[in-house]
């Protein structure tokens, strides 16, 4: 596997360069988004309107926890990937609209955005699922947040200073997607399973 | 003795300490999986992240589920023994009246009480990041209680000792859950074993990467839809090496832990040889015309835990 280093904001170059397998350390900002904060994006936000900026961006599919210091600053205490699928319908318009390049998540997303990945430059790399404390490592900081009053802290939005986050391209930009080949191969020995019995 | 305290200990075990057969578990499947590949390289993060959880008394995932307590709390006394200890207060009966001492201190009313504040206080600590959100408000409601959450079963025991066994319930692996009503032409599955084998094969199929494998997966054949949904959700409470006492299905669950591994889904569903840890199944006479069967799964961070409290005190296991 190929190691890549990168930093946001990504450029469109770098990740077009991504191929499936590659390894990913990503430094920079990336920002927290499940169910919720991907509805108030995607029919609410208006790109450009926000606190942060998603050209080039990096959005993470992770509802941390965290706890608020007497100071009125915030610590990190576990940040993994949630199950990207829920997420489904929102990623194009967060891709085509707000220029995001990179989703981190786990579990992978639907073969459609292969299409929108293809067109505009992005992928989807994939975090471990459940390993909140490795992944956590990786971050450096909290630059801040949004919405965590209104939609509660795991559907808020995260600002994460990040070094080296450690993730694996699994779709990229020239169509693969890892996740669409391990279902298909397992899906051909589910099949013998159930006819061989 | 302080329940809510011991409790609350329960809780931080379960969220930031793996328990010893999963973890060893996982450490076979890393031998398993060839270097260089990203299901290598997951498996390596997961046992790291163990380690680190461990360590620092972090969760081991920020998803720190739905709190799940199975209680069998101290046996009550019956009639005939009440009379007679009031008849005969001082004198040395075979039955003890219960010593509910080790249950209380002030303000625990019950058990169920006791959990609940344990429950909000593992929340303020970290061990919990708050998940009861009030589907009709979407109301967050920021210490883990509500309505129904934590889920709490309790039954009487026939002794003195209340045993609490827990699990936090992750919400990646309660969402690829599964269940089937037999027949299933789809999968050819008919009233039989072999029909609840190909369900689960289904089920693992499936749920893919998306709720953590490598998993545990817990099986219930029955027919009642309440009982098997909870049925199943409580065999994740199984060590890994224990087999079902039934022949028939301690035989499956062998069969099932081979052929799910032999999909390669692979940990984080990203391909390789190890797809779950463990297959547990266990059975609930059905109705005669009723044949389900429920898949319920646990992620690889399988965080569960137990606390029996007696009059000597607490042990943790």
């Amino acid at each position: 596997m190929r190691e890549v280093k990168l930093t946001t904001p990504l450029s469109e170059k770098d990740v077009r360069a991504l191929e499936v397998g590659d390894r990913v350390l990503l430094s920079g900002q990336v920002v927290t988004a499940r169910d919720r904060a991907h509805r108030y994006l995607v029919e609410e936000a208006v790109p450009g309107k926000l606190p942060f900026d998603l050209a080039g961006g990096v959005v993470y599919h992770c509802g941390p926890v965290t706890r608020r210091r007497d100071d009125g600053t915030w610590e990190l205490i576990a940040a993994g990937p949630t199950t990207s699928a829920r997420m489904n319908a929102y990623v194009g318009a967060l891709v085509e609209r707000f220029g995001v390049r990179a989703i981190i998540g786990k579990g992978g997303m639907a073969a459609g955005l292969l299409k929108t990945f293809g067109e505009c430059g992005a992928v989807y790399l994939s975090a471990v699922g459940g390993a909140a404390q490795s992944l956590a490592a990786a971050v450096e900081r909290i630059d801040g947040c949004h919405k965590v009053d209104e939609f509660g802290a795991p559907e808020g939005l995260w600002l994460l200073g990040v070094r080296d986050f450690p993730t694996v391209v699994t779709m990229d930009a020239h169509g693969r997607s890892l996740h669409d080949e391990v279902e298909a191969t397992s899906g051909r020995q589910l099949r013998t399973f159930l006819d061989t019995a | 003795m302080k329940l809510v305290e011991s409790i609350v200990e329960l809780y931080r075990r379960m969220s930031c300490e793996l328990p010893v057969d999963v973890t060893a578990a996982l450490e076979a499947a890393c031998a398993r999986e060839k270097a260089g590949t990203p299901a290598r390289d997951a498996i390596e993060a997961i046992i790291e992240n163990g380690r680190l959880a461990r360590e620092n008394g972090r969760p081991i995932c920020q998803d720190t589920g739905c709190p799940v307590f199975y209680v069998v709390r101290p046996r009550a006394p019956s009639e005939a023994e009440i009379r007679e200890a009031a008849l005969r207060p001082q004198r040395e009966v075979g039955w003890q009246p219960v010593k509910r001492a080790h249950l209380k201190s002030p303000g625990e009313t019950d058990i169920r009480d006791a959990i609940l504040e344990a429950t909000r206080r593992a929340t303020e600590l970290g061990y919990l990041r708050p998940n009861a959100v009030d589907p009709v408000t979407d109301v967050n409601s920021g210490d883990n209680t509500g309505e129904g959450f934590p889920i709490i079963h309790i039954e009487e025991g026939t002794t003195g000792a209340l045993v609490i066994d827990a699990m936090l319930k992750g919400g990646g692996s309660e969402n690829v859950g599964a269940r089937y009503s037999l027949p299933d032409a789809s999968l050819g599955a008919g009233r039989d074993l072999d029909g609840m084998r190909r369900c689960v094969l289904d089920a693992v199929h499936r749920a893919q990467g998306r709720g953590c494998p490598p998993y545990v997966v817990g099986v219930a054949v029955g027919g009642a839809r309440d009982a098997t949904a909870a049925l199943a959700k409580k065999q994740l409470l199984r060590t890994l090496d224990d087999r079902s006492p039934n022949a028939a299905l301690a035989e499956l669950e062998a069969e099932l832990l081979e052929q799910t591994n032999r999909l390669g889904i692979g940990p984080a569903g990203l391909g390789g040889r190890t797809t779950v840890l463990g297959v547990k199944i266990a059975r609930q006479h059905r109705h005669c015309a009723c044949y389900f069967v429920e898949v319920s799964f646990g992620c690889w961070a399988m965080r569960r835990a137990r606390l029996a409290l007696d009059e000597y005190g607490a042990t943790h296991a």
